[in-house]
């Protein structure tokens, strides 16, 4: 691993990060959320880390990340045999999606149909199993890789931007606005436009993208272009969303279990119908994301440095910020809000290949498409023919998974 | 927890809290000692006071016949103008839909709220859950409550209308009440009625949560010998199972019970349209069941209403659209 301890210098050439980016990383671990004080610190430690991978992008030759003690900062690029990893990790998945479930079809009966269909020949299944293969579990398979590639991604970008290893999808309402939206539509439907379950989608997409504009707009008002007022407003503007949600629940308790599902995580019953509304908001928010990764890599340099090489600082977070929102709150529309992927995957990936985005941002999204997949899988078969809602098992693995890369990093940095 | 998005974390617990409640009562309701019957001194036919009710929460005690009643559960509301006492009833809960003409007001027995409740002057609470502190609350005002739980058999049923009855001084009423639902269940369960072998799924909301057996609703159709498709599920997930689409499927039910008709919108049609759903044997065979999502989830008279709907469809299953099972 090519991270700096906390008490060497800074692995680049030029003064240290300037105040602005460090007090971005700062308060929101300590304000938000409190009763974490190792938190903190992770914070401070990763943030130097940043830096160090940011070095060898920004700087471009080999020799600027190189220290004078020997270390050498991994070059911040995507090499092939990462993606090559990463990727057969995904097809992996993908088979094993479908292959399990709980109607009983072999493998071998699965990879013949599978074969049967890329041939054209013609099925060896009976109708039902058909069914069964391509209109319940094929999208659903498709679906949890969309949806985890997504969380993943704007986890990763979302850390990128605010330079905080705590900031996942969610950090600026999207949840919560969600939650609203998925609330009002079934609790008995929005003034004018009527309600439902059916309503849910749209409603959820709404809710979380008018939080993020509430938030963008009252972070600016009170604090200009720092990162730390717009998660502080976040947390304000989540916070309402949550009461109001909780308030039009209690008033519509015959409904608690439609908006429950779904607070949960829940890919059961989706088809292809529903990849097929979020895939134009996930496909276009995902690439632009993407095509912004060695930006981000510059942002960590530190606002000025980044602001004298050229790049408008304020224009790059916010487009990365409004593209991962948009592809965060599609995906959460139809797959309700399954949460640690965002903050696990990404995590894990820089404990690996290091922590530049050129690498890390696509490299998420394909780990975190794997373990949506793999999580479905556990949730669809743990208690079979039941369901387990997904949001329990990522927390449940992710969870224990979190601290332990926290731990792993952290004893590398001491 | 160690993650810190806000919503899940603390400012949702009380919505979990809330939706974990729902479903410990729905769980551990039916598990109450129930009493076996009305007070002896109920014996006349329109009841005598003082009595004492042995009830789910206890002995209740009610000095004289009671004229301010509130319920704020939907399924005692049934029960109490079942029994005659509808004319005693001064309010019910925002669910009670039924009869029409029962006072609703926006009292919850979600989240009930003992003042409210208080400043309808009731001379008896009846309710079947004891959240919020409702019986110790009102217990300190000197109202009595009559906890009505969840029934997780009809036996249960014909206890709680014979309690209610007692309650109210409508003793008798609530004896032929009960009578009548023995007859018209016996008739509509007739061996002749019975169709051992077919299979079928209750749906509780479009996400596939369904009832097992061990249920009310699931003790109901068994009177029927249908076979339940959910009971595959309780041991991983309890009664109230979410199954997965794909084994609803492969299950290929005979019959499909929609219990989410009114909630969320469900219907034959949009079952039909569900991804994979036409190939299913309910589906083909237009055995797709709308019901009443209210008569469904309640355990009072209106049952024998849900028994035969149910009964009625089951009746016209050709026995050609069951295959060799």
């Amino acid at each position: 691993m090519a991270l700096t301890r906390p008490g060497s210098p800074p692995e680049r050439p030029g003064p240290p990060a300037p105040a602005g980016a460090a007090g971005a990383a700062g308060p929101p671990a300590a304000a938000g959320h409190s009763g974490m004080a190792g938190q903190s610190g992770a914070a401070g430690t990763a943030g130097a880390t940043g830096t160090a991978g940011a070095a060898g992008t920004a700087g471009a030759t080999g020799t600027a990340g190189a220290t004078g003690r020997g270390r050498v900062v991994r070059p911040a690029r995507l090499r092939p045999t990462w993606l090559a990893a990463a990727l057969a990790v995904l097809a992996g998945a993908l088979l094993v999606g479908l292959t399990v479930g709980a109607a009983r079809l072999t493998p071998a009966a699965v990879a013949g149909e599978i074969v049967d269909r890329m041939l054209g020949r013609p099925s060896g299944l009976s109708e039902t199993g058909q069914a069964i293969l391509w209109q319940v579990r094929a999208p659903r398979v498709a679906l949890g890789a969309v949806v985890g590639a997504t969380l993943a991604l704007s986890g990763a970008a979302y850390q990128g931007v605010f330079g905080n290893p705590l900031a996942d999808p969610f950090l600026l309402g999207v949840s919560a606005g969600a939650g609203l939206g998925a609330t009002l539509a079934v609790a008995g439907g929005l003034p004018g436009v009527g309600g439902g379950v059916a309503l849910l989608p749209v409603a959820a997409f709404v809710g979380a993208l008018v939080a993020v504009a509430v938030t963008y707009l009252l972070g600016r008002s009170v604090g200009g272009r720092s990162t730390a007022s717009l998660i502080l407003a976040g947390v304000a503007v989540a916070a309402f969303c949550t009461s109001v949600q909780s308030y039009v629940q209690q008033r519509h308790a015959d409904t608690i279990r439609q908006v429950y599902s779904w607070l949960l995580g829940d890919l059961s019953t989706v088809g292809w119908r529903e990849l097929a509304g979020v895939a134009p908001y996930v496909l276009v928010g995902g690439i632009v994301v993407l095509a912004h990764r060695r930006l981000l890599d510059v942002l960590r340099l530190g606002d000025a440095e980044a602001r004298s090489l050229g790049v408008h600082t304020a224009r790059v977070r916010l487009t990365v910020v409004v593209a991962a929102t948009v592809a965060t709150a599609a995906a959460v529309a139809v797959s309700g809000l399954i949460g640690f992927v965002g903050i696990v995957v990404p995590h894990a990936v820089r404990m690996i290949v290091g922590s530049a985005n050129a690498a890390v941002l696509p490299l998420s999204a394909l780990v975190g498409a794997a373990f949506l997949v793999l999580a479905d899988v556990a949730a669809r078969t743990a208690a079979s023919p039941a369901e387990v809602p997904i949001g329990v098992v990522t927390a449940l693995v992710g969870a224990p998974f979190f601290a332990l890369v926290l731990r792993t990093r952290r004893g590398e940095l001491r | 927890m160690f993650r810190p998005r806000p919503p899940i974390g603390a400012a949702r617990l009380p919505l979990l809290a809330a939706a974990l409640a729902v479903a410990l009562t729905a769980a551990c309701g039916g598990s109450e000692p129930t009493s076996s019957a009305p007070s002896p001194s109920a014996s006349a036919g329109a009841g005598s006071f003082p009595v004492t009710i042995k009830a789910a929460n206890g002995p209740v005690t009610l000095d004289s016949r009671p004229a301010k009643i509130v319920s704020l559960s939907p399924t005692a509301t049934e029960m109490l103008y079942a029994v005659g006492a509808g004319e005693q009833v001064s309010a019910v809960d925002d669910q009670s839909n039924h009869p029409a003409t029962a006072p609703k007001t926006t009292l919850s027995g979600f989240k009930p709220n003992v003042e409210a409740i208080a400043a309808e002057e009731p001379d008896l609470v009846v309710a079947s859950d004891d959240t919020n502190g409702l019986v110790a609350g009102l217990g300190k005002l000197k109202v009595p409550v009559l906890l009505t739980p969840a029934a997780k058999d009809l036996d249960d049923s014909y206890t709680q209308i014979e309690q209610v009855g007692a309650a109210t001084g409508h003793v008798a009423e609530a004896a032929a009440v009960v009578a009548r639902m023995r007859k018209d269940i016996a008739d509509l369960t007739a061996e002749s009625a019975r169709r051992p072998g077919l299979t079928y799924y209750h749906e509780l909301d479009p996400k596939l949560y369904s009832a097992t057996s061990r249920t009310f609703i699931g003790s109901v159709y068994s009177l029927l010998g249908l076979t339940n498709i959910a009971d595959k599920a309780q041991a991983g997930a309890g009664d109230y199972p979410q199954l997965s689409a794909e084994y609803v499927l492969s299950a290929d039910p005979d019959l499909i019970f929609l219990a989410d008709t009114r909630c969320c919108q469900q219907s034959a049609e949009t079952v039909a349209k569900r991804p994979g759903w036409s190939k299913v044997t309910a589906v083909r065979t237009g055995n797709v069941v709308n019901l009443d999502d209210d008569i469904a989830s309640r355990w009072g008279p209106r049952v024998v209403d849900f028994l035969r709907t149910v009964s009625e469809r089951v009746s016209k299953v050709s026995p050609a659209a069951s295959p060799s099972r």
